[in-house]
């Protein structure tokens, strides 16, 4: 299945990103600092739901738990900013190794679960994130429950750029090196492997795959893909708590996941952007139902994603990237 | 008379698969017919198909109504009764609720009780082991509960799918000398899949030969045991 | 002693709370193959209907039984529109369906009722039973409740053709068809009957740990560790895995406790609980799949 839009469109499009946020010195307005921090956002979702997407939709091992990875990697970064005065560009392999170590470790267990059991897993970690990050024993390292204060990322070489843009250009950097990266694996004799056994994993093993070492692996390169993107995250929000990293976390990823397009490269750039959009809206949604419909009712993000998610699985199980996709083939062969 | 079922035209689907291509027969009330064939020439399938429990087309009639493509269930509560091949028991539920489950769609809760007493007089063996776990049973007495469960239906029509199977010849002969009775004394209609062609061609009074999803042959029982090709091919001699 | 005897007891009323939930996992398991991972969000906005019953002016028992029936119908309904249609599709659909009716059940219960904590009476007079202040009266209450529900459920699995028919229904759902049971609606009914115990799970533990939509985050936890423990299709097995989890957590919070009474050294306590319900979990899931009580399935190849 395709998962990326043709080579003319990518550059196409990472042109239009690259050049677009230059424009804000002339139009601060439309290219505002807050727009700009709010893509980084997007970008630092798209990097998450990419990491889920290669464990869940090019590997076939469901996780509901990667909100952990993603917290590993905040903190990582967050402790080595804070105690160890690391730069914040630093922090990212520091990340994205430990995150990796994380989740093979986690994939080794793993290795003996399926299907319901290994969400049962994942689930179960998820839930537990918060209380682990908030052991007293961790205490002086996570800050407790209070958490701990950042610095946002300096902008470098003294460009003429302001704080949010450089924070754009920095992700988009790490994100397009990312893309590229899963690109090339995935079209790679690895990735057909990967693919093999989600699709057929009995025979993929017969096949001559070594599948317990693939799994694994690609458990811990999935996390550290989200972990990387946590790692981002601390820079961008300058703060880290135990609570933002709780069960919710991981459905929001799901959400990417499932709205963009399993098993879609682009699927997972559309799913970031995707999940940040409406979760950033629920606020004007719900003073719309309360206000313009009259409703007393806190319209969350989450009963939008509860729905989304419940009929994405009748409608669209392909997400929006295969959907997409569909329509694109269907007019090319008209 | 019209028949207790007929078949026209079936065609029958594993998936994408074909199993049956056009299979056409009938049973009259009251007799036993069999269908014989080779290993994969349909004849599960052909049973599997009347109860819908695989993707079907073509006409299938029972008592003269249409039940081709009606939920497995509902056709079951029409009165035809399947044991299918393995025998089906639940096996962690006791020979006593293995009984009580094929009389829980019955209206008549009253009559539940005599007809039980009835099953247990044909297959005294069961009544013994009531409170023993089905799966703890012989093969024979498997098959044996399947059946007698079955009867708790209360069918018109019993189709049985390879009751032989697995089985020591002498419990077979026992089972079939029972079929036979259930036949006479409950005006039971019967439909045999049988591997073992001797056997069954003994006891129905018709048979239809299937080859790769097709009726090759049929008639009355006499006719098909002798004819020459049959007794090459299925009867060993 | 006297402390060890309270977090025993209030270690086997959070336990019965527990086996409550996790016998609904196992029905639901047992009948359809899937984890229910939306089992707590349920019983949680249950248990909202059963406050805003009684914020109504219902009595409290005439609000747990009206909570109860509406919760059974609920499932039913669950079960024949969202999921039935789902019946052959890939497990991360069925997985992400159960994500999503958890995000909406959590949603629309803090949506109508507020995220605001609230007090959740107990119907259980303080003054009439209790045993000398090592067991509460809610917490005997508690207990009672879970012994007569797990008791009526017991019946009329074993005792009624309705119950039988479910049983077969889970066992071997081709044969059950082809006695005539109607196997669409016993699944219907399985979903209903643990949408209502889920109801019950929830009453109970409201007045212990304050009405909240994220009460049953870590109930639901625990509940799937008690299901594992016991054999993820035992439903016996369940109840029995429910007690021994309300017991392990308080012992384990009670151990870190007094550890750190004496050393000053602080390992564990209070604010772990989740991370050993994950533990155990791992630790069931990995080493011994099959519980305590349950049977190994060998997967055909």
């Amino acid at each position: 299945m395709r998962t990326l839009p043709s080579r003319k469109w990518v550059a196409v499009l990472v042109a239009l990103a690259i050049l677009i946020p230059l424009l804000h010195p002339v139009m601060p307005d439309l290219v505002s600092n807050y727009r700009l921090f709010l893509v980084s956002t997007m970008i630092i979702a798209s990097i998450a739901v990419l990491g889920l997407n290669l464990l869940t939709g090019f590997n076939g091992q469901i996780s509901l738990g990667h909100g952990a990875f993603y917290a590993v990697g905040a903190y990582t970064a967050a402790v080595l900013m804070d105690k160890l005065d690391c730069p914040y560009y630093l922090t990212l392999p520091a990340a994205a190794a430990l995150s990796f170590v994380v989740g093979y470790l986690f994939g080794l267990p793993a290795l003996k679960l399926e299907g319901h059991y290994l969400a049962l897993a994942t689930f179960a970690l998820a839930l537990a994130v918060p209380q682990i990050l908030k052991y007293k024993w961790l205490e002086d390292l996570t800050g407790g429950v209070q958490g701990i204060v950042l610095l946002k990322p300096e902008v470098p070489f003294g460009l003429p750029l302001t704080e949010d843009q450089w924070l754009y250009y920095y992700c988009l950097i790490v994100m397009l090196i990312l893309y590229w990266a899963a690109a090339n694996m995935l079209n790679s004799r690895s990735g057909r492997a990967m693919m093999a056994i989600r699709d057929y994993p009995i025979a993929a093993g017969a096949m001559g795959i070594n599948t317990a070492r693939y799994k694994t692996v690609t458990f811990g390169i999935s996390a550290a893909y989200t972990g990387i993107a946590g790692a981002l995250s601390a820079s961008a929000v300058a703060f880290v708590a135990p609570d933002s990293f709780g069960f919710f976390l991981s459905i929001k990823f799901l959400i990417g996941l499932v709205v963009g397009g399993v098993g879609s490269l682009t699927g997972s750039v559309i799913g970031g952007i995707f999940y940040v959009l409406v979760d950033n809206s629920a606020q004007a949604l719900s003073t719309f139902v309360k206000n313009d419909l009259g409703l007393q009712f806190d319209l969350s993000a989450y009963t939008i994603f509860g729905i989304l998610l419940i009929v994405l699985m009748y409608l669209m199980p392909t997400g929006i990237a295969g959907g997409l996709f569909a329509v694109i083939r269907r007019l090319r062969r008209s | 008379m019209a028949a207790l079922l007929q078949v026209k035209g079936l065609k029958a689907y594993y998936g994408p698969t074909q199993s049956l291509y056009d299979v056409n027969f009938e049973i009259q009330t009251g007799g036993i017919t069999t269908l014989l064939g080779a290993n994969g020439a349909g004849k599960t399938t052909t049973l599997r198909a009347i109860c819908n429990m695989v993707r079907t087309d073509g006409t299938v009639r029972f008592d003269g109504h249409d039940i081709r493509g009606k939920a497995t269930e509902e056709i079951v509560r029409l009165r035809i009764a399947h044991v299918p091949e393995g025998r089906g028991t639940f096996t962690s539920l006791t020979v006593d609720e293995n009984l009580r489950i094929a009389a829980y769609t019955r209206k008549d809760k009253a009559a539940v009780k005599a007809e039980l007493e009835r099953v247990f007089g044909y297959f005294p063996r069961l009544k013994e082991r009531v409170q023993q776990q089905a799966g703890t049973l012989s093969g024979g007495e498997q098959q044996m509960l399947a059946i007698a469960r079955a009867l708790m239906l209360k069918p018109r029509l019993m189709l049985l799918d390879e009751p032989s199977f697995g089985l020591a010849p002498l419990i077979v002969l026992e089972i079939f000398r029972i079929l036979k009775r259930i036949n006479d004394e409950e005006k039971v209609s019967i439909l045999l899949v049988e591997q073992n062609a001797a056997l069954a061609l003994d006891l129905a009074s018709h048979a239809y030969v299937l080859e790769t999803g097709r009726v090759v042959m049929s008639g009355p029982s006499e006719d098909v045991k002798n004819d020459d090709n049959i007794r090459k091919s299925y009867l060993g001699y | 002693m006297e402390q060890f005897l309270e977090q025993l007891a209030s270690g086997l009323a959070n336990g019965a709370i527990y086996a409550c939930v996790a016998l609904a996992l196992v029905m639901i398991y047992v009948s359809t193959d899937h984890l229910n991972f939306a089992q707590g969000e349920m019983a949680m906005f249950s248990t909202y209907i059963s406050w805003q019953l009684m914020q109504w002016g219902l009595h409290f028992w005439m609000a747990f039984v009206g909570a109860v029936v509406i919760s059974f119908v609920m499932g039913v309904v669950i079960e024949r529109v969202i999921l039935r249609p789902l019946h052959n599709a890939p497990i991360l659909s069925v997985v992400v369906v159960f994500i999503g009716l958890l995000a909406i059940c959590n949603s629309m219960a803090g949506a109508i009722w507020s995220y605001l904590i609230k007090e959740y009476p107990s119907p259980f007079p303080k003054d009439a039973f209790g045993l000398a202040g090592v067991i509460g009266a809610h917490q005997l209450g508690v207990m009672l409740v879970t012994l007569i529900v797990l008791s009526l459920l017991f019946a009329f699995f074993r005792f009624t053709p309705l119950g039988l028919a479910m049983r077969a229904a889970a066992q071997n759902p081709q044969m059950a068809r082809l006695v005539g049971v109607r196997v669409d609606w016993m699944l219907a009914l399985g979903w209903g009957l643990a949408a209502a115990i889920g109801a019950v799970a929830g009453i109970m533990v409201a007045h212990i740990v304050y009405l909240d939509p994220n009460m049953m985050g870590g109930i639901l936890l625990y509940a799937f560790a008690a299901a594992l423990l016991g054999g993820i299709g035992n439903p016996g097995g369940a109840v029995a895995g429910g007690f021994i989890m309300g017991v392990l957590e308080n012992m384990v919070a009670y151990t870190g406790n007094q550890i750190e009474k004496l050393t000053g050294v602080y390992i564990i306590g209070n604010g772990e609980k989740l991370t050993v319900a994950l533990i155990v979990v791992i630790f069931v899931l990995t080493l011994k799949p099959a519980g305590l009580f349950g049977r190994v399935v060998v997967k055909r190849v």
